[in-house]
């Protein structure tokens, strides 16, 4: 293989999931047994690990993914191989930096970059890097851009935009203000999603059609009606975070107006993709068809959750709750997750082949993935209407006496977190093998 | 460059307008009818906050971690107010890691959780449901 710095961008992203994974399980058991592990790794420090580490996963994986399209299958001359090495050896210095400075407690920030802020400079600097080799690469070689292309652009353009946002607290005039700082905050949160999901919506697009083999899909109306329907949502759609927040009500009103439509069209393109392929086209990427045809369900589902709580009068119930984690998780592992092992399957698919044996085993790991993940979604949302119901109904006990009461809940979604592992690391590791086999190619 | 880029610009170039005049309003607007501004005291006690990873396990206002209560008026709660957290602070019950904060530590984080406590409700237990699925929450200091 030519180019190996894309590959070591997906290898790093499928360590991230996989300890990401394991952080998650620890802090799990920090449920159920409150002194496991408190001296050593209490859950104030566990979960800013378990919590960079997967996010990790979804930057790094459609990071490489988007390199290894653009330099090994679309065959651009990429603007500078010596930018994209010098982005991945930012990005994992940082990374160090911050497992440094989680475990050291110098976790000066707030919640999802708990790291001190200095090291956000970096990560600004790799997108930066990442950005200028895109817009260099793209604009020279391609002309008439597909949807993803314009989609992996915006993702990136915002990504830099909310990252710095979400540090607006350091100044004065903002954290000085309760209610304005946790607004914004929470706005830079919600955009900082919406942009990455910028990056893995148009991966899957961008999968769907080299799948069947046809340029349209990216091309069309409807494609382009969804990137920009996603957009006006990643700039206005962020504030159904902050429902339940005594801000302006304006603030409110625009949040309600602007909700996760995008989801119906993305649905709506998977089910139409899916209806078109002949059986030629799904055998010929047999597992990335299968985790495709996965992300549709788990869209339909979020779906659902994120239209009743964009309603603000159920929101008010949801909000504080499991639910909100059950949407998150449905969206991070049933969305993001199973995109981005259908690009990661789609890539080994080009380095070499699965034998049978393998290619069974995922197939089955995949079951396993979605039952499990749906039995996990599920206790988490029993979680959620008991403190709900605590919250609102239920407030003549206390606090401790509510999570006791959840005990068996919690037991499930460990149990059901175990098994979620399990098939995330016997789908994850034979691809984790075929490309370091292609690093050595 | 295409007709179809060029439409494709125009329209995030409107886009990009709207959401810079969005954010500016969002920025500079007064958070509600009566903003609260934290002191150097409870700017210390936010400090500790993050530096602590308090949001890890207790929430303000719903948002952060869901392992302990949500503290958002923990500070004029029935039963509760400032010396309830003080001595909870360096208790280290159960899942609560034992803290060693001084005794102008706890005070900080007190002053935090006054200012906080004064912004507004969580639950909104006053909230005002509408037939079009919109609430009218209760503020606080607006009676």
């Amino acid at each position: 293989m030519k180019n190996k710095t894309s590959t070591l961008f997906l290898i790093t992203a499928l360590l991230a999931l996989l300890m990401g994974v394991a952080f998650g399980l620890l802090a799990a058991l920090q449920y159920l047994i409150p002194e496991f592990l408190k001296d050593l790794l209490p859950f104030h420090k566990m979960r800013p690990f378990h919590v960079t580490t997967v996010i990790t996963w979804i930057v790094l994986c459609a990071t490489g993914s988007i390199y290894f399209y653009l330099s090994q299958v679309e065959k651009f001359k990429l603007f500078s191989d010596k930018l994209m090495k010098t982005h991945f050896i930012v990005f994992l210095i940082t990374g160090i930096g911050i497992y440094l400075s989680y475990f050291f407690g110098k976790m000066e920030g707030r919640e999802y970059l708990a790291f001190t802020p200095i090291l956000t400079i970096p990560i600004l600097f790799g997108w930066l890097l990442f950005g200028i080799n895109y817009f260099k690469t793209m604009l020279k070689q391609v002309k008439n851009w597909p949807v993803y292309y314009w989609m992996w652009g915006t993702g990136i353009v915002f990504m830099m935009i909310h990252l710095t946002e979400a540090h607006l607290w350091l100044m004065p005039y903002f954290r000085e203000h309760v209610i304005k700082d946790l607004t914004v905050q929470w706005k830079s949160y919600g955009s900082f999603v919406g942009s990455w999901n910028m990056l893995v919506y148009g991966i899957s697009i961008y999968v769907m059609a080299k799948i069947k083999g046809d340029h349209a899909i990216g091309r069309g109306k409807l494609a382009f009606f969804f990137y920009f329907l996603g957009l006006t949502n990643l700039m206005f759609g962020w504030a159904h975070h902050t429902y339940i927040v005594p801000t302006l009500p304006w603030i409110r009103y625009v949040a309600y107006g602007v909700s996760m439509t995008e989801w119906i069209v993305l649905g709506y393109m998977i089910y139409e993709w899916r209806r078109s392929l002949t059986k030629t086209e799904k055998d010929s990427y047999p597992l990335a068809y299968r985790f495709l045809v996965t992300t549709d369900f788990w869209i339909f589902v979020n779906l659902i959750i994120a239209l009743l709580f964009s309603i603000p009068a159920i929101n008010f119930f949801t909000h504080g709750t499991h639910i909100t984690v059950a949407h998150s998780m449905g969206t991070t592992i049933g969305i993001n997750t199973s995109i981005l092992f259908a690009s990661l399957l789609f890539i080994v698919s080009r380095i070499s082949a699965f034998t049978k044996k393998e290619e069974t085993s995922i197939k089955r790991s995949l079951l396993g993935f979605n039952i499990s993940l749906f039995l996990f979604f599920m206790a988490l949302l029993v979680a959620g209407a008991r403190r709900s119901h605590w919250m609102y109904a239920g407030n003549d006990t206390s606090f401790s006496n509510m999570q006791e009461s959840l005990f068996w809940v919690y037991m499930a979604f460990f149990v059901f977190g175990i098994t979620l592992t399990t098939s995330m690391v016997f789908i994850g590791l034979p691809i984790l093998r075929k490309l370091i086999n292609g690093l050595r190619l | 460059m295409t007709e179809k880029t060029k439409y494709n610009i125009a329209i995030i170039s409107i886009l990009l307008i709207l959401f810079v005049v969005y954010n500016g309003f969002v920025y500079t607007s007064k958070e509600n009818a009566n903003p609260v501004i934290l002191t150097e005291q409870a700017l210390h006690g936010q400090r500790l906050w993050q530096e602590n990873n308090c949001w890890s396990c207790h929430q303000t206002y719903g948002l952060g971690g869901y392992l302990g209560p949500d503290l958002t008026n923990v500070y004029s709660a029935k039963n509760k107010g400032p010396q309830y957290i003080k001595a909870f602070l360096n208790s280290g019950v159960k899942t609560m890691p034992k803290f060693n904060f001084s005794e102008s530590e706890k005070e900080a984080l007190v002053s935090y959780l006054k200012f906080v406590d004064s912004t507004g409700y969580y639950p909104n237990y006053h909230a005002i449901f509408k037939p079009s699925g919109w609430i009218e929450l209760e503020y606080k200091n607006e009676k």
